[in-house]
């Protein structure tokens, strides 16, 4: 139980500011990669990569996974590992129907 | 004759209770388990730990929730792609990012209420619940806004839906049915939570929630931060699809 204590992160207010400050200029840095055209797929997935980034920073400092225990990492990887099966078979299915080839 | 166990005594004492032939200690007796630790567990960090896998088993089930939703949302976005950027565009991007915002700074005002309740400083703890709550309003009451505003264009999917813009089919509709069921959703989840910071309010200010034990408000923001997350997707792929092409 101390060995957990210790390894507990405790940051103090300083930093949470700055996570703050990442989360407002990553939401900039969104709408700015909006405005550009990347082409199908790839806008959508540079839109999804800094969403990803945004919600990894909140999960690891605003909810703490990063210092906790491994039975709540591995809930909370658990529930996101889930979510990625789910859209692969979906998408496995929708994106190699005909009609669907612009995609390959 | 002298018994280690604090839970069963076998000597049978007198005055104490007998079940069934045993005599059981009472294990309610003071000093058997200290303030704000439950009955039921050794230490605070057995508690502590059995709250918060408590708390992400139920987020876990949030994210499958909304992961059907977004599930949905992707299998229309690859089939109608060209709909569901005209249909974007209808949608204010400076309320969208405002909101965001908005959020963002809820969600570190609840950092503060835990770091507070760390640190058993029950004034903060209240302040941190006021300023989220707060924050948490004006995102809702921008959202009743742009709700009304789609009513009036008749955005609002069903045997009202007008659509003025590029002729781009009926799918328009489908992003809209989408719109309002997610941020709808998200948006429901935010006033379950601001009735819950409401109650908090109390005990917070009572004192209930130490360096100790605030299990509580730790799991709350765990909840919090999740509805910030949920919206953290749902604005680019809601507001933002639409303006490079």
């Amino acid at each position: 139980m101390s060995e957990q204590h210790a390894s507990e992160h405790e940051h103090g207010l300083k930093f949470y500011w700055l996570v703050l400050f990442a989360l407002l200029v990553l939401t900039w840095v969104t709408y700015g990669a909006a405005l550009i055209d990347f082409g199908h797929p790839w806008s959508d997935l540079v839109a999804l990569a800094i969403a990803v980034t945004k919600a990894t920073l909140v999960v690891s400092f605003f909810m703490h996974v990063k210092g906790a225990t491994s039975m709540i990492k591995m809930s909370a990887v658990g529930g996101f590992f889930w979510l990625i099966i789910l859209f692969a078979f979906v998408l496995a299915d929708v994106l190699t129907r005909p009609g669907m080839r612009e995609f390959f | 004759m002298s018994n280690t166990s604090p839970w069963i005594d076998l000597t049978g004492t007198p005055g104490q209770k007998h079940e069934e032939g045993i005599v059981v200690s009472d294990s309610h007796a003071a000093a058997t388990h200290p303030p704000g630790l439950a009955h039921h567990f050794e230490s605070y960090e057995q508690q502590k730990e059995s709250s918060f896998l408590g708390m992400w088993l139920f987020l876990v089930q949030e994210v499958m929730f909304f992961g059907g939703l977004f599930c949905c949302y992707v299998i229309y976005r690859s089939l109608y792609g060209e709909a569901f950027a005209a249909a974007s565009r209808e949608l204010n991007v400076f309320i969208g990012a405002l909101n965001t915002t908005v959020l963002l700074f809820s969600s570190f005002t609840m950092v503060v209420a835990v770091n507070a309740a760390k640190q058993g400083n029950r004034k903060w703890i209240v302040y941190g619940l006021l300023l989220t709550m707060l924050f948490g309003g004006i995102f809702l009451g921008v959202k009743y806004f742009e709700y009304s505003s789609k009513w009036e264009h008749h955005l609002v999917p069903g045997p009202h839906f007008e659509w003025h813009g590029e002729d781009v089919g009926r799918p328009v509709e489908i992003f809209f049915c989408l719109y309002f069921a997610m941020t709808g959703m998200h948006a429901l989840h935010m006033v379950v939570g601001i009735g819950i910071m409401l109650w908090m309010l109390r005990p917070a200010w009572r004192g209930k929630w130490t360096p100790e034990n605030h299990n509580f408000v730790e799991g709350f923001g765990l909840y919090w931060h999740f509805v910030d997350i949920v919206w953290i997707f749902l604005f680019p792929f809601l507001y933002l699809i639409g303006l490079a092409t």
